[in-house]
């Protein structure tokens, strides 16, 4: 089976991001990138299928030339191959340029399965999983913290917001994840030094066939037009608990007429 | 004046959730608003649609919509859009309107704005959204320059304001192309949350966390949150440690929610969990650890062992309510 894991490089959740007010764009190259979360547990799921399945796992990342970091830590978790789009009239492409985008390299790698997380934790719009599915033409299997094949038929226990749903499709289709998933493995020694030697292909928009007036910052169908950092909030009254906490805590509730 | 369509959200017997009140409130700034509504029951939905301002109702009475997942209702909307050329396209900011509304860009070609917390009219007339970022610690102001703006709306954060319609109902003969019906949903289980609110649309959310220590632990937590009709959340640690369903995660990867209150309990308060509730108006958290980050952006902090203090916080809750 030929396996597409898609992972984006996202500035390390644990320090303060914001925009560049230049363009009101996130300051990506600043900050420490690290995979996605989700993605991780995207590339754990396509290694367990592949290992029970058999096949490949193909990364495809889409992001500046630093994103190659993440890439090689994805291929030293196991994956077999990776395909990196990078591309400077790629930079400030909204959810709608970014899935043209990658579906436009998965199209060329070609696929039986496509494997991302649900959502990527800068921008956290997670629409671009259903808008590859739209775009490759295939079955979208998405929130999936479970995923079975058998033959060809794919099924997933898809998170709902109530619950979950059982859900099933014919392959080719794209799958997201949600970190109930799987437990991401860790790369090994042995892992790292065999990704130094795994093959990256790097493609610029012109490889990958995509219009430069398609993507990029100047084209996206969505713009920021104005932002401002959140007002810290002001600071609260925190009591230490004398055996009156909760009585305490009542009282603010009631002044606060939750009560 | 414009159409907008608001893609409702409901049960099968017509019960309109709150969240669609909120994009039909939303949608009258824009232009007028014609809900569109998948599947049966809108007969008994039509008035709650009438009451907050719907002039029609696109009445799309396929069982696509529950039987397969997502392009249904995206295909749907896209017919619509391109029948109606509609001002906006507005739907329920949860996981699955979204994904909705990126398939509908896809198809029409249009920008999509999602986990919008306002929308108004911009100096065009166009709609403008406001979105909080990076966990809310940003507020951005964007708009959609391509296509039919297309907006996801955060459930709970627009206030619904009622306002007389007409709610015309007009029935759409639709049935899903064979593309649209690629996946099929054999079953949908509904988890068990008896008469709480739901969790997103709360005005009260009650979460715990780490300190609850384990399942039986977590029950104090429920207790708490049936003695001030709340929903209950739980932070990643809980969740990942399997003592409460993963759909009741607030934060990064879970749901984002900004009720009323927040009660946070034996949850420390990292960057991960604030993600998902730091717009909540007013933030009341429970820890034994002073240092606890929680404490930062708490309205109302009390230092102690949760199983003290929260029992007698129900206790009093119970005297007052009397």
């Amino acid at each position: 089976m030929n396996i597409v894991v898609c992972v984006k490089q996202v500035p390390d959740t644990a320090v303060e991001r914001t925009l560049k007010p230049a363009d009101r764009t996130l300051d990506r190259e600043s900050l420490d990138g690290l995979i996605n979360e989700l993605d991780e547990y995207a590339i754990e799921e396509g290694l367990k299928i592949a290992e029970a399945h058999g096949g490949e796992v193909t990364i495809v990342s889409m992001g500046p030339d630093k994103a190659a970091e993440s890439v090689r830590k994805a291929l030293a978790m196991g994956a077999n191959k990776a395909v990196h789009l990078s591309d400077g009239a790629l930079a400030g492409s909204d959810a709608l340029a970014t899935s043209l985008a990658l579906s436009a390299v998965i199209k060329q790698t070609g696929f039986d399965l496509v494997i991302c997380g649900s959502e990527a934790t800068d921008a956290r719009t997670g629409v671009v999983p259903a808008m590859l599915a739209e775009r490759l033409g295939v079955a979208q299997l998405t929130l999936a913290s479970k995923v079975d094949i058998s033959g060809s038929e794919v099924t997933i226990r898809r998170v709902t917001d109530d619950g979950y749903a059982v859900a099933t499709a014919s392959l080719p289709a794209v799958v997201s994840v949600v970190e109930k998933i799987n437990e991401p493995r860790y790369p090994s020694f042995k892992g790292i030094m065999a990704a130094k030697k795994k093959p990256v292909q790097v493609l610029t928009l012109a490889d990958a066939g995509i219009e430069a007036v398609a993507v990029g910052l100047g084209n996206a169908a969505t713009a920021v037009t104005d932002f401002a950092a959140r007002p810290p909030r002001a600071a609260g009254v925190i009591v230490k608990d004398e055996g009156d906490g909760g009585g305490k805590a009542a009282g603010f509730l009631a002044e606060r007429k939750f009560i | 004046m414009a159409e907008v369509l608001v893609l409702a959200e409901h049960t099968a017997d017509g019960e309109v959730k709150k969240v669609t009140l909120e994009l039909l409130t939303a949608a009258r700034r824009l232009g007028e608003p014609s809900a569109v509504w998948t599947g049966p029951g809108s007969a008994a939905g039509a008035a709650r649609l009438a009451e907050y301002g719907a002039q029609k109702v696109y009445v799309a009475d396929s069982v696509d919509f529950a039987g397969h997942l997502v392009a249904p209702a995206a295909e749907l909307l896209a017919r619509l859009v391109t029948e109606k050329s509609p001002a906006a396209v507005l739907v329920a900011g949860t996981a699955e309107g979204k994904e909705i509304a990126g398939r509908l860009a896809v198809k029409t070609g249009s920008g999509v704005l999602t986990d919008a917390v306002d929308v108004i009219a911009g100096p065009t007339g166009a709609p403008v959204a406001e979105q909080a970022n990076f966990g809310g610690a940003i507020t951005v102001q964007a708009s959609v320059v391509k296509g039919t703006p297309i907006i996801a709306v955060r459930p709970n954060a627009v206030a619904a304001e009622p306002s007389a319609g007409a709610a015309v109902p007009e029935h759409v003969a639709f049935a899903a192309s064979d593309a649209a019906k690629a996946t099929t949903i054999t079953e949908r289980v509904v988890a068990e949350r008896g008469a709480r609110p739901d969790l997103t649309e709360a005005e009260i959310v009650v979460s715990g966390g780490r300190g609850t220590g384990s399942p039986e632990g977590f029950k104090v937590i429920e207790t708490l949150a049936d003695s001030l009709d709340a929903a209950v959340g739980a932070s990643r640690a809980v969740t990942d440690a399997g003592w409460y369903p993963h759909q009741f995660q607030v934060g990064q990867t879970g749901k984002t929610v900004s009720p009323q209150l927040y009660v946070a309990v034996g949850i420390s308060g990292a960057i991960q969990h604030r993600a998902g509730m730091q717009t909540s108006k007013t933030i009341v958290a429970v820890n034994k650890d002073p240092e606890a980050p929680i404490f930062e952006i708490a309205d109302y902090g009390v230092v102690g062992d949760l199983f003290e203090v929260v029992p007698q916080l129900v206790e009093e809750i119970g005297k007052r309510k009397g």
